[in-house]
């Protein structure tokens, strides 16, 4: 790792509507990173401590918070454009919505080639297998595939960064599958678009700053909210029509690429003792207990951020539980092995493998530890003074993050509007939340 | 910096906290992840080693811009042979604390590799005092 590519910025495919944001605080509490604050009445982002999530999306009221995608439109500047269309984006529609009736709507829309991305997901079977069987250092080697859980490694373990296991995932694979198919074929490649439809924003963030010197084939991430409104608009408006294209190419997934996404998809193809955790409070939790020494013996740990895996991602539409069914359906029509997984193999082996993921630590006082460790013990003794109450309204998400930033000159006591609200007014105060809460320890 | 925590014999489900803190304490500052790995491991150990022997136990770690300094001081049956607890494979365990996963007899010897000034001192049927210094440079 040189200095230069630790000191790339994140590309966040977040962002903060100031003119919409009312500053309500929900957001900076459910922060895994504690990214957000509060100021002049507005969420504001911390952007080399934001991993893109979701969870503020997730909790905003407002909708203040907003995903960086790409017009729709831009497929238009290619001649050849080509879906990739993740599995969980058919599961959202109700059953009389049929795979052709959503097919043919999209090549209606304008796409040329319509691709399942979890085509590459059979090539990564053994793949995983081998990496982990031959891997030198330390287990659980963590999966790749959630980059929200990639990022949240870099910035609050960044001891684990190198247990990440350096395969690209199943979407990279294919979509370096097909520009490969377009470009044997003689196609220029500025002809040829890739575009990939994403359920959360971390996969955004993903491709448009990989890591390491990788960079992705695709050339645009369309919301997968924006494009179910669309389609199913059309099906509103037009019912189910003929398209005489309407045939998924490769459409033959296998049944491990379709649960590819789903709690389980990796872990359950491992061999030997694997854990499969989804959702950030359950993903941190283990992270942590696993720092602590206290877990031995597991070899692959499949971590994502979301809760249900990707069936929560925060761009995709209906029950989460309900979309988990469907999958489930699909998955038991389905062939064992993708029927071009042989083809997949000669192709893709050399796109397989993943540069190393860098450790981004966030540094909470300061980079000396002389410095770090006087701010921390003055943190402490103001944590004392503070209410403990966790009630954000300075702005913070808890005390403890309110006297980091006063150390670290980013706020001061005056902030804590507790013990404002004490001072004019005791009685009450004290009525509410006890005296011992408001002696100074 | 000071940090200190009480330790309950036979408490298993808290053994680890003191562990937990102090590497919170000292990932939150900074220290290398190498260094902290030693720490946790030590101490992991150590405060096993009270919960799984003595009746109870009192551990107190000072982190100093250089090193941290780890003591564990408890009241319990004491070790009448430290050379040959210190001995990796030997264990006084019972089978429920082997049960448990602990008790493997492994304990002293990784204690010992982890830290950079590692002294023990019992007095059999009063207590065990360990102290762990661990230099982060």
């Amino acid at each position: 790792m040189n200095m230069d590519q630790q000191m790339k910025p994140f590309h966040h495919a977040l962002r903060i509507r100031k003119e919409i944001c009312i500053g309500c605080s929900r957001c900076i509490r459910v922060c895994p990173t504690e990214a957000l604050r509060v100021i002049d009445g507005k969420a504001k982002l911390h952007p080399e401590w934001c991993i893109d999530c979701g969870e503020c999306f997730k909790v905003c009221p407002v909708k203040a918070i907003v995903v960086e995608d790409d017009d729709i439109a831009k497929i238009f500047r290619y001649k050849h454009r080509i879906l990739l269309i993740p599995s969980i984006f058919f599961a959202q529609f109700e059953e009389k919505l049929t795979l052709d009736a959503i097919k043919g709507i999209l090549y209606d829309m304008g796409f040329t080639e319509l691709c399942t991305v979890e085509q590459g997901a059979d090539l990564l079977v053994d793949e995983i297998n081998r990496y982990v069987a031959e891997f030198e250092g330390e287990k659980p080697v963590i999966s790749s595939y959630c980059p929200a859980v990639v990022r949240l490694i870099q910035i609050r373990f960044p001891s684990f960064a190198d247990r990440i296991m350096r395969l690209i995932p199943p979407l990279e694979i294919t979509a370096q599958y097909y520009r490969n198919e377009y470009e044997k074929n003689g196609v220029p490649l500025e002809d040829v678009g890739i575009f990939y439809v994403t359920p959360c924003a971390a996969k955004i963030a993903a491709i448009k700053a990989p890591v390491g010197g990788y960079i992705s084939p695709i050339n645009g991430v369309i919301n997968m909210s924006e494009l179910y409104n669309k389609v199913f608009l059309a099906y509103k408006q037009k019912g189910i029509t003929e398209n005489e294209h309407c045939t998924l190419i490769h459409s033959s997934i296998s049944s491990v690429g379709v649960r590819w996404s789903m709690v389980g998809g990796e872990a359950d193809i491992f061999r030997g003792r694997a854990l499969a955790i989804d959702s950030m409070p359950n993903v941190i939790e283990f992270l942590e207990r696993l720092e602590n020494e206290e877990i031995k013996g597991i070899d692959f740990l499949e971590l994502r951020a979301c809760d249900m895996s990707c069936c929560g991602g925060i761009l995709v539409q209906d029950n989460r539980f309900l979309i988990k069914e469907r999958i489930d359906k699909m998955a038991e029509e389905l062939p064992e092995k993708h029927m071009l997984d042989q083809e997949f193999r000669n192709v893709c082996s050399g796109y397989i493998p993943m540069e190393p993921v860098e450790p981004r630590a966030m540094v909470k006082y300061h980079a000396d530890l002389k410095i770090a460790l006087q701010r921390m013990e003055e943190a402490r003794r103001l944590r004392d003074q503070l209410p403990d109450i966790d009630c954000s309204a300075c702005g913070a998400p808890s005390c403890e993050a309110l006297a980091d930033d006063i150390v670290c000159n980013r706020a001061t006591m005056k902030h804590c509007v507790i013990l404002h609200a004490h001072r004019a007014n005791p009685e009450m105060m004290e009525k509410i939340w006890g005296k011992k809460r408001f002696i100074k320890k | 910096m000071n940090l200190s925590f009480q330790i309950q014999g036979g408490d298993f489900t808290s053994a680890g906290t003191a562990s937990s803190q102090v590497r919170r304490t000292l990932k939150e500052l900074g220290v290398d992840a190498s260094v902290i790995k030693r720490v946790v491991v030590a101490l992991y150990e150590a405060e096993v080693n009270v919960v799984a022997h003595a009746y109870r136990g009192t551990i107190s770690a000072e982190i100093s811009p250089d090193k941290v300094f780890m003591k564990l001081v408890d009241e319990g049956p004491g070790i009448t042979d430290i050379e040959k607890a210190m001995t990796p494979g030997f264990s006084t365990a019972s089978q429920e604390v082997r049960e448990m996963g602990f008790g493997a007899g492994m304990g002293l010897p990784n204690i010992c590799r982890n830290a950079d000034v590692f002294n023990i001192h019992s007095v059999p049927g009063k207590g065990t005092t360990v102290e762990i210094t661990i230099q982060f440079k």
